[in-house]
């Protein structure tokens, strides 16, 4: 690697690695400057390709510098600074190792070329962000936390399969735009992959699922990396492939209808990530060099605002212990900071004028109607006025105002969180107005640089501006009139993930049923036909030494029980770590016989 | 001070109400007089205040057919979107 590359990606990872050992008043700093190392690193790239290294017969390349892999490193890494300075009160290493790990993965994929380094990548991810819900040591964290693993781990093979099977195809492992005109099997299988971690449905249950899991901190991390990398992976493969308008625009609309029904803050804003996402899935769809702008455009707005989303309900939880609507109200006595921050983060993903999202959302939907896709516009911006219906106006409403359901523990534990916090969210919002207020800051960084100079002319003209208003404003008469109906209500929606969920037990116990069945058979066979012959033979010879034929009998039936047990044991042992070894080894045998 | 400000609309909340209708209003007037709707793609967008119908349609519907799904019994009365939060315990 030459000086003018240094892989952000190896900087978090190694710090990640030396973390333990900074202990103490060094801790803090470190905690910030490591971030900021890759965030310069990031900077100081030029345009090129580095860090080739041949393997085996393979050549892999772990630093493709372009506009795209660009814009994407640049907010990845300005996230990691934000989310390591909200958590920088976080005593345990091991969450700040977890969470530099997973943003090294991420950017180890945006940056490299081919896709044997991309799978390391991917899985270096889903390995290391599990450690985020699990850290949060609740009794239903380590739960689902697996359910976590098993999905990307399924999704992580899925890709797998895709890229073998272009390997044996074509020879070509590298990771560029796949021919999308004519898709094969393999393009549908890569696309799978991507699209689990996009959280395209019915893919996408896993997200709201571990993200309303995570911790405080933890969350903050997750809700930027996992579906824009896989943003940034569609984006660089599938650009223009058409099925992903028709997933965009579902998943869009699909958020929103469960955000009505969320009863959870982080859950709510985790059904709105699927929402969010749907745009960029669709703009990537669409395919055009103003959509691609779109999706990267938003992808940058929208890992700041949904950040600061969650840092702000996240410093809720913090300080209450609470994140349900049914148990929070009438706060902003108590925290009117965090509902500033806040609610800033709501009118950024809302898309009001000179809030971030207003100039990169509405990029996407003008690339749907210049293509004359108009029912993709038109549901897309349908699916705005319900972003601004429960981020903008439901998740506030109900937490700092609203009725009061705050028991007094609640109450009295309230108050604005500690000062790191505070910047985090005060860094982020700054930057959310900032991109929606100076527009040649993000439109500079796009990849396609006419169509962004076009798009600048036309975002604040009075047409958009009177459209956005409109209905923004509307939507919000709307949702006063019938703010009754929307009154929390303590309940959880039931999703996808109830076939794995409540499928995972059927599938469980039918693989215990028939081993239990033939261990009880076995134990009375050998009752009928070992024990009782034996016991019988061992009165018969008592006469003669029954000491020494007694004790063998027993040592013999002693250890014939024990191994029923052990097996009994072993059957019920946890079916996720069964599932995880199987799938691991079918991922070596798949390579073994490709590659062997 | 920022609690102040949210007491003193609070105290107001009459008048706030009545100060967003205006804008409401003004809002439209301003849509049929003022903007230049040369460019747009679709005959819908030329109607006067079809954002605004669009906005709060969308906010109408979105809330119905969303609390709909969520609260209506599928499969013979036995299951439901919205369920108990133990739901999973059992």
């Amino acid at each position: 690697m030459t000086t003018d590359f240094i892989h952000p990606g190896f900087v978090l990872i190694i710090g990640a690695l030396l973390l333990p050992f900074i202990m103490g008043p060094l801790r803090k700093p470190y905690l910030i400057l490591m971030p900021i190392i890759a965030f310069a690193c990031v900077l100081k790239m030029q345009h090129g390709t580095y860090g080739v290294v041949h393997f085996m017969d393979w050549q892999l390349t772990f630093g493709r510098v372009d506009a795209l892999s660009q814009v994407f490193g640049y907010i990845m890494t300005l996230m990691c600074i934000i989310g390591s300075m909200y958590g920088l009160h976080v005593k345990d290493p091991k969450e700040h190792m977890a969470a530099w790990l997973y943003v090294g993965g991420s950017l180890g994929v945006i940056y490299c070329a081919d896709y044997i380094t991309l799978f390391i990548f991917w899985e270096l991810m889903a390995f290391s962000s599990v450690f985020l819900v699990w850290f949060r040591k609740r009794k239903q964290s380590l739960p689902t936390g697996f359910r976590y693993l098993m999905v990307h781990t399924a999704g992580g093979l899925i890709l797998l399969a895709g890229f073998v099977l272009r390997y044996k195809a074509t020879g070509a492992l590298d990771f560029n735009l796949l021919d999308v005109d004519h898709p094969t099997l393999y393009t549908y299988l890569i696309m799978v992959g991507f699209i689990l971690n996009a959280a395209v449905p019915p893919f996408h249950a896993w997200l709201p699922d571990a993200y309303g899991e995570a911790t405080v901190s933890g969350a903050v991390f997750m809700c930027a990396f996992t579906t824009k990398t896989a943003v940034y992976a569609l984006a660089r493969g599938l650009a223009g492939l058409d099925i992903l308008i028709v997933l965009g625009v579902i998943m869009a609309l699909y958020g929103v209808v469960y955000a009505v029904l969320e009863n959870d803050a982080r859950r709510l804003l985790a059904y709105h990530i699927i929402s969010q996402v749907g745009y960029m899935v669709a703009g990537v769809g669409i395919g055009t060099q103003m959509a691609i702008n779109g999706a990267c455009a938003h992808a940058f707005a929208h890992i700041l605002y949904k950040g600061l989303l969650f840092m702000g309900c996240g410093s809720v939880l913090y300080m209450t212990g609470k994140s349900k609507f049914s148990e929070l109200g009438g706060l902003y006595k108590k925290m009117p900071w965090a509902f500033v921050f806040t609610l800033i983060g709501g009118l950024s993903i809302s898309a009001f004028p000179l809030f971030s999202g207003f100039v990169s959302k509405s990029m996407i939907v003008y690339a749907g109607f210049e293509e004359h896709l108009y029912w993709a516009a038109f549901l897309l911006t349908l699916a705005s006025a319900g972003t601004f219906l429960h981020t903008g106006l439901k998740v506030p409403y109900f937490i700092w105002f609203g009725k009061n359901n705050c028991s007094k523990e609640t109450w009295e534990k309230a108050a604005d969180p500690p000062w790191n916090m505070n910047v985090a969210m005060a860094v982020a919002s700054f930057l959310c107005i900032f991109i929606g207020s100076y527009t040649p800051y993000l439109y500079k960084m796009l990849p396609y640089q006419n169509e962004a100079a076009d798009y600048a002319l036309h975002v604040y003209s009075s047409y958009h501006v009177s459209e956005s208003l409109q209905i923004l404003l509307f939507t919000a008469l709307g949702f006063f009139l019938l703010v009754k109906k929307l009154a929390p209500e303590p309940t959880i929606s039931i999703d996808m993930d109830w076939f794995y969920r409540i499928g995972g037990r059927g599938f469980y116990w039918l693989a215990r049923k028939p081993i239990q069945t033939f261990d009880t058979w076995f134990g009375e066979v050998y009752r009928t036909v070992g024990l009782y012959p034996l016991m019988t033979t061992a009165k018969f010879w008592s006469w003669f030494d029954w000491h020494g034929i007694d004790g063998v009998v027993d040592g013999l039936a002693r250890t014939v029980r024990g191994v029923g047990t052990k097996l009994r044991t072993v059957q019920n042992g946890r079916l996720q770590y069964n599932i995880y070894y199987a799938v691991s080894i079918v991922a070596v045998l798949i390579v073994a016989y490709v590659f062997g | 001070m920022l609690v102040k400000f949210i007491d003193y609309l609070r105290d107001r909340l009459k008048m706030v109400i009545r100060l967003c209708y205006v804008v409401l209003g003004l809002l439209v007037v301003y849509d049929v007089s003022f903007v230049d709707k040369h460019s747009v793609h679709t005959m819908a967008e030329k109607i006067p205040g079809w954002w605004a119908f669009f906005g709060f349609v969308a906010c109408v519907l979105i809330i119905i057919l969303s609390k709909w799904y969520g609260h209506v019994k599928w499969f013979g009365g036995k299951f439901r979107i919205m369920s108990p939060e133990d739901y999973y315990d059992n």
